[in-house]
């Protein structure tokens, strides 16, 4: 089983975000399960989303406190929260960051995995919300596809055409631009 | 067609593949995303139904009762104090036999201001003449209300689906939505004996004497008995159409199981992952889902139980003054039977605590050592307060 946790903030559209991650793997035959931060949630405030992925149905009906790959929407979350609480030994972080120099700048700790993509310049680029407030859930998406262990990336664009109606061009590019810009750091 | 959606969602589908014809609901966390998708399909057409929005829960369950009246098939959803507060109609609705189908989403009730589930809300109206159903998925949520309607309007009388805040209610899995035509045959249109008419007058809801009231009560309780063979029935028939069914009870590898667990909602679930870990260590230990909590399927629960040595009862809730509520209906149910398991009681997940396989496990742990119950209440997961 594979077990995600999103850090986000609300408005970001981080459950929406893992809920098109886990259409993309349950149209490849896979059982998932997501769901919010069990509380009320503010815009711009620290949110989490979770999700379960397993080959076969998912039974656990409980939390995730020790995840697999965490994703980080905002790097300036970094400063408030410890996202990478939990991960298990040889987990993975992506993290949506400009730095080229991960493993010295971001301070995240040892024993686990980081990928990087800066998707804040790649939705911008395309239009996807505004320069201060990025919707960058799509180009994650797309970077997450570019993971060793990342769902097909033409499976994911299927899920976006299917559930974002505006601008779904301009997030398919984003999309592919994620998946293929994303880079990936051995800590 | 399979989709990826959340509890509420699949409330939503239920009731809209149930052709609903009258919905009126007043929103209330965690609940609103259901009417909120019925408010949708009903703008949008897909949903051929009359929305009714109102300023109360009482008014929801009052309007769903006029609709029922009127020979609509009416549905409403609600949590906790929304549920409360619609206490003195869902006596009415059950009372006036009206086959209307609520959504309860569990929501502890307040105070402490709380969105989380735990099952006191639904419990409370245990003695109102209502069928309830727990679900432990959101492929049993949309079943459920499905198999809901059909139950109630064959045997008049009103029933609560209810799903955990949260666990359910706003987690996403996969759902298997029945087709619409198959729903339609498992489902005709409601076609009720009597109903409000203009051209053939009739009270509903009149004066009745002591002359005749006793016999009214008698046959709600006469109903709920008959409930229990209808609702197996009906569970069997939607099978043949969607390949799925539930049963009232379910037992789980309790073959020779000397321990079992009894549980109901989403703790259900995470326990058949704890069962399995421990019967492949070879383990004697099963568990038991209660899915019909009214009518109380004793009987069922009696034969599943008898021949084991320990249960242990898992309450999302607590009757204060007793304990565990579904432990006190084992107990009851036990009471006049020659062979009785030692029946032990745990409470846990009260106010939407997390309910992991470790919680379950301090219960199994508990109940491994221990060979004599007695009636004290044991709390899981409780912080030490002095």
């Amino acid at each position: 089983m594979l077990e995600i946790r999103m850090h986000g903030r609300g408005g970001q559209g981080g459950v929406v975000a893992l809920e098109m991650l886990a259409s993309t793997y349950f149209k490849q035959g896979q059982f998932v399960q997501v769901f919010p931060e069990f509380g009320a949630e503010r815009r711009g405030a620290p949110v989490a989303a979770f999700m379960r992925v397993d080959k076969r149905p998912i039974r656990l009906r409980c939390k995730i406190y020790k995840p697999d790959c965490i994703i980080v929407l905002d790097p300036v979350l970094l400063n408030s929260v410890k996202v990478t609480d939990g991960l298990k030994k040889d987990g993975w972080v992506l993290i949506n960051t400009d730095t080229e120099n991960p493993l010295e700048n971001l301070k995240l700790g040892k024993g686990f995995n980081i990928a990087t993509v800066n998707a804040t310049a790649i939705a911008v680029k395309y239009g996807l919300g505004s320069r201060t407030s990025p919707i960058v859930n799509t180009t994650m998406l797309g970077a997450f596809c570019g993971l060793p262990f990342g769902p097909n990336i033409s499976v994911l664009k299927n899920t976006i055409k299917g559930k974002i109606t505006i601008k779904t061009n301009n997030n398919l590019l984003a999309a592919d631009e994620g998946c293929k810009s994303v880079k990936i750091y051995q800590n | 067609m399979k989709e990826v959606m959340s509890g509420n969602h699949a409330v939503s589908y239920g009731a809209m593949l149930s052709r609903a014809q009258v919905i009126a609901a007043y929103p209330i966390t965690p609940q609103t995303q259901i009417v909120e998708m019925l408010s949708e399909f009903c703008r949008t057409g897909r949903l051929k139904a009359k929305f009714i929005k109102v300023e109360s829960e009482h008014s929801a369950l009052a309007a769903c009762i006029g609709a029922s009246i009127a020979g609509a098939r009416a549905f409403t959803a609600t949590s906790a104090q929304g549920l409360a507060l619609m206490h003195e109609l869902i006596h009415w609705a059950a009372n006036g036999r009206m086959p209307i189908v609520m959504a309860d989403v569990n929501r502890s009730m307040a105070p402490g201001w709380s969105i989380w589930t735990d099952q006191n809300d639904s419990l409370s109206q245990r003695d109102t003449g209502w069928l309830q159903f727990y679900c432990e998925s959101n492929q049993e949520v949309i079943d459920t209300i499905i198999q809901g309607y059909k139950i109630a309007e064959t045997v008049l009388l009103p029933v609560m689906v209810v799903l955990d805040a949260f666990v359910l209610s706003h987690t996403s899995e996969g759902v298997d939505i029945p087709e619409q035509k198959l729903v339609d045959k498992f489902l005709p249109p409601y076609k009720p004996q009597y109903k409000m008419d203009l051209n053939q007058t009739l009270a509903f809801g009149a004066l009745v004497t002591p002359d005749y009231n006793f016999e009214l009560k008698y046959q709600i309780q006469e109903a709920m008995e008959y409930s229990l063979t209808l609702a197996r029935k009906v569970d069997k028939e939607f099978k043949r159409f969607s390949g799925r069914n539930y049963g009232l009870i379910e037992p789980y590898r309790c073959a020779r199981a000397e321990i079992i667990l009894v549980t109901s909602g989403t703790i259900t679930s995470t326990a058949r992952e704890v069962i399995d870990n421990l019967r492949k260590q070879g383990e004697k230990i099963g568990l038991l889902k209660i899915r019909m909590f009214r009518p109380f399927p004793a009987q069922e629960v009696i034969e599943a139980l008898e021949d084991c040595k320990k249960v242990a009862v898992i309450d999302r809730n607590i009757g204060y003054g007793v304990g565990g509520i579904l432990c006190q209906e084992i107990k009851s149910a036990f009471c006049n039977n020659a062979r009785r398991p030692e029946i032990f009681g745990y409470i846990t997940g009260i106010g939407g605590r997390d309910v992991t396989p470790d919680t379950i496990m301090e219960i199994v742990i508990d109940v491994r050592k221990n060979n004599k119950a007695d009636n004290r209440i044991k709390y899981v997961g409780l912080r030490k307060l002095r």
